[in-house]
């Protein structure tokens, strides 16, 4: 008998009985819609996120200070006082760090801001000029503070397009003053709408030296970020090993599991990224997966119906020259085309879905967010489909092959 | 040449426990293209012999030699062979598949037997033609009349070309015309194409077509005799 032969007795088998293997596949076509949808968001949202990692630009380096955080309850470590004006004068150095292009200390503070009677609360960075090159964002008016401002500590503020238009309106910001934490500030650039970029949501920020912020709107004496752009992509990993090996200089360390700061750069938040979409991806899946063992439990009690329905059937093929191998084969099959066709439709499902998804999540949600096929998940689907039939038809299959044709011929 | 040899034979069914016995110290002999009949009245144990001879069921003590070789050394896989190429089964209730047309149903049996999917419709068309059912090829099976599915079973019995062919009860949902026919046909087999045939039936007029007629009664042979005024089929179907 040949392969081809299994497939056509299968599907007449199958055939018979329309609507029960439609219901018995029931369980399938959820599962596998799941597992497609889960997979097909997931994909969407690492993308998204992804997406502004990448804003961060290739080239950008952040050292920041205390260890990397390696799980929530480290997160406190993120507020030391390690980095310092002599860590930035070293890495300026060319025979410390080679092919560093741009840089900036950060002092960042979530502060209230006034204007007349209007006060907001925005995040305050206190940087230098270079921030601009950095997150490569210029003011559309006026200009970003200079050297002097920086050496002055001037109460100077450039301010993202959101503040501005919720202190000011439509009216002129420009050469205004504003509060910052009760220091009266002079706006001296406004920066375009530009979104979210990298850490910083460029529209709701007001930039001003960090010399300025470190003592009168922070009081300290560190910095929480050093922002560092490289001269190309290809060299970041030898910048940031130059960074590292400087630091730790400056710091007199000489064992690097004692590092008290951590350098972050777009592959490594990506990578990070990637490693808690994956994470969440399994999650959801694994709750996917469960539907699909209660399918294939359907698909193992409908096919034990099914083989005791048939034992006459059964036992006249087995009397007219089947072999256990035969009617094994032929049950198998029938559960496998049962399961795949339930993994077929699931993927069509699954795709309508998410494709509904991104509509909804980009239209109401406004959200950068564009439908990805998973590929890999449908194929994944159709195998797992696949092999839920296998193995849940095993026993079935098993037990119509094990028939004596007599008893199974003698069967009312 | 002999095909079947059963030597001191027996069959006891174990229900809960309880030994039923239903065949007892049975021996006998058949050679390839006899017609023997097995006649019993029900209960008798007839049924149980035949699906002992026709590798369905298998016996409890005793030996049975199929084409000289014992029933116990055949495989699992070779005994599927036998059944296939063999032997030929009709059935009183003629076991066709439902919701199959009458080629699927007489294809069935080359399916099984490696024959080549292109060689497959002309040797199920030719034994569809042999039972004289050629305009009703692509019917399905249950827009028959009974006698047509018993010549379709037939058809299917024969199509790879057995030595043996079982018949238990051919014409027992059958009315009288409707047998006279199958039995035609059976007969044909014997006498033109050679078959060997083991025919059940508790009927003697069904039981004469054979050359032989073996009696049983409570599981032990009663009687072995030829069959002297054979009845023929073909003959009373033409008059």
């Amino acid at each position: 008998m040949t392969i081809q032969d299994s497939f056509q007795i299968a599907l007449a088998g199958l055939q018979t009985n329309k609507s029960r293997s439609g219901l018995t596949i029931l369980g399938i076509v959820i599962g596998i819609t799941a597992i497609i949808l889960v997979m097909s968001v997931g994909q969407g949202a690492e993308d998204l996120i992804l997406n502004q990692v990448r804003g961060l630009g290739s080239q950008t380096i952040i050292v920041e200070p205390g260890r990397e955080p390696s799980g929530p309850s480290s997160f406190a470590e993120l507020f030391t006082d390690s980095l310092k004006q002599k860590d930035v004068d070293a890495l300026l150095n060319p025979s410390n760090v080679q092919g560093l292009q741009d840089l900036t200390p950060a002092v960042m503070q979530v502060v209230p801001v006034t204007f007349e009677n209007e006060t907001i609360r925005t995040n305050v960075i206190g940087a230098s000029d270079l921030i601009a090159k950095i997150l490569d964002i210029f003011p559309r008016e006026g200009a970003f503070f200079t050297d002097d401002d920086i050496r002055q500590k001037a109460s100077v503020a450039v301010i993202g397009s959101e503040v501005k238009n919720k202190l000011f309106g439509p009216s002129d910001a420009l050469g205004e003053k504003i509060k910052v934490k009760g220091r009266t500030f002079r706006i001296v650039g406004i920066l375009p709408p530009k979104g979210q970029v990298a850490l910083f949501d460029a529209d709701d920020m007001v930039v001003v030296p960090y010399t300025t912020a470190q003592q009168y709107l922070a009081g300290i004496n560190y910095f929480n970020a050093i922002m560092i752009r490289a001269e190309s992509e290809d060299i970041v990993p030898r910048v940031v090993r130059d960074i590292e090996l400087t630091l730790r200089e400056t710091h007199g360390i000489d064992d690097t599991d004692k590092d008290d700061f951590h350098v972050t750069t777009q592959a490594d938040a990506a990578e990070r990224v990637k490693t808690i979409t994956g994470i969440l991806s399994v999650l959801l899946v694994s709750v996917a997966a469960i539907s699909l063992v209660v399918g294939g439990i359907g698909i193992m009690n409908i096919m034990l119906v099914s083989v005791s329905e048939r034992t006459r059937e059964i036992g006249l093929r087995k009397a007219l020259g089947a072999t256990e191998k035969d009617i094994m084969t032929q049950f198998l099959l029938e559960a496998v085309m049962l399961t795949a066709l339930g993994g077929i439709v699931g993927i069509i499902l699954g795709a309508a879905f998410s494709f509904l998804a991104s509509l909804i999540l980009s239209r109401v949600l406004a959200l950068g967010w564009e439908f990805t096929f998973p590929i890999f998940a449908a194929v994944l689907g159709l195998g797992v489909a696949g092999l839920v039939g296998l193995v849940f038809g095993l026993y079935p299959a098993r037990q119509a092959s094990l028939k004596s044709p007599m008893e199974a011929l003698r069967y009312e | 040449m002999a095909i079947i040899e059963v030597k001191d034979l027996e069959k006891t069914y174990y229900n809960d426990g309880v030994a039923t016995p239903a065949l007892r110290d049975v021996s006998f002999t058949i050679n390839e293209g006899e017609f023997v009949s097995i006649m019993g009245p029900s209960g008798s144990g007839k049924s149980t012999l035949l699906h002992i001879l026709g590798f369905l069921d298998e016996h409890t003590t005793g030996e049975y030699r199929f084409d000289g070789k014992t029933m116990s050394d055949y495989s699992k896989e070779e005994i599927a062979h036998v059944r296939n190429k063999k032997m030929g089964f009709v059935f009183q209730a003629f076991n066709l598949l439902v919701r199959t047309t009458v080629l699927e149903n007489v294809k069935l049996p080359l399916l099984y037997s490696g024959v080549k999917s292109s060689l497959r419709d002309e040797l199920a068309l030719k034994a569809i033609e042999s039972v004289g059912l050629s305009h009703r090829v692509h019917h399905e099976s249950s827009q028959l009349s009974g006698g047509e599915k018993q010549r379709v079973a037939i058809a299917r019995a024969l199509v790879n070309k057995p030595n043996v062919i079982f018949a238990d009860e051919p014409t027992g949902n059958l009315d009288s015309k409707s047998g006279q026919m199958v039995m035609e046909f059976i007969q044909k087999l014997n006498e033109e194409e050679g078959h060997t045939i083991i025919l059940i039936t508790h009927e003697t007029c069904t039981a004469k077509h054979a050359q032989r007629i073996i009696h049983i009664l409570d599981g032990k042979i009663e009687s072995d005799t030829k069959v002297n005024h054979r009845y023929k089929a073909r003959d009373h179907f033409r008059k």
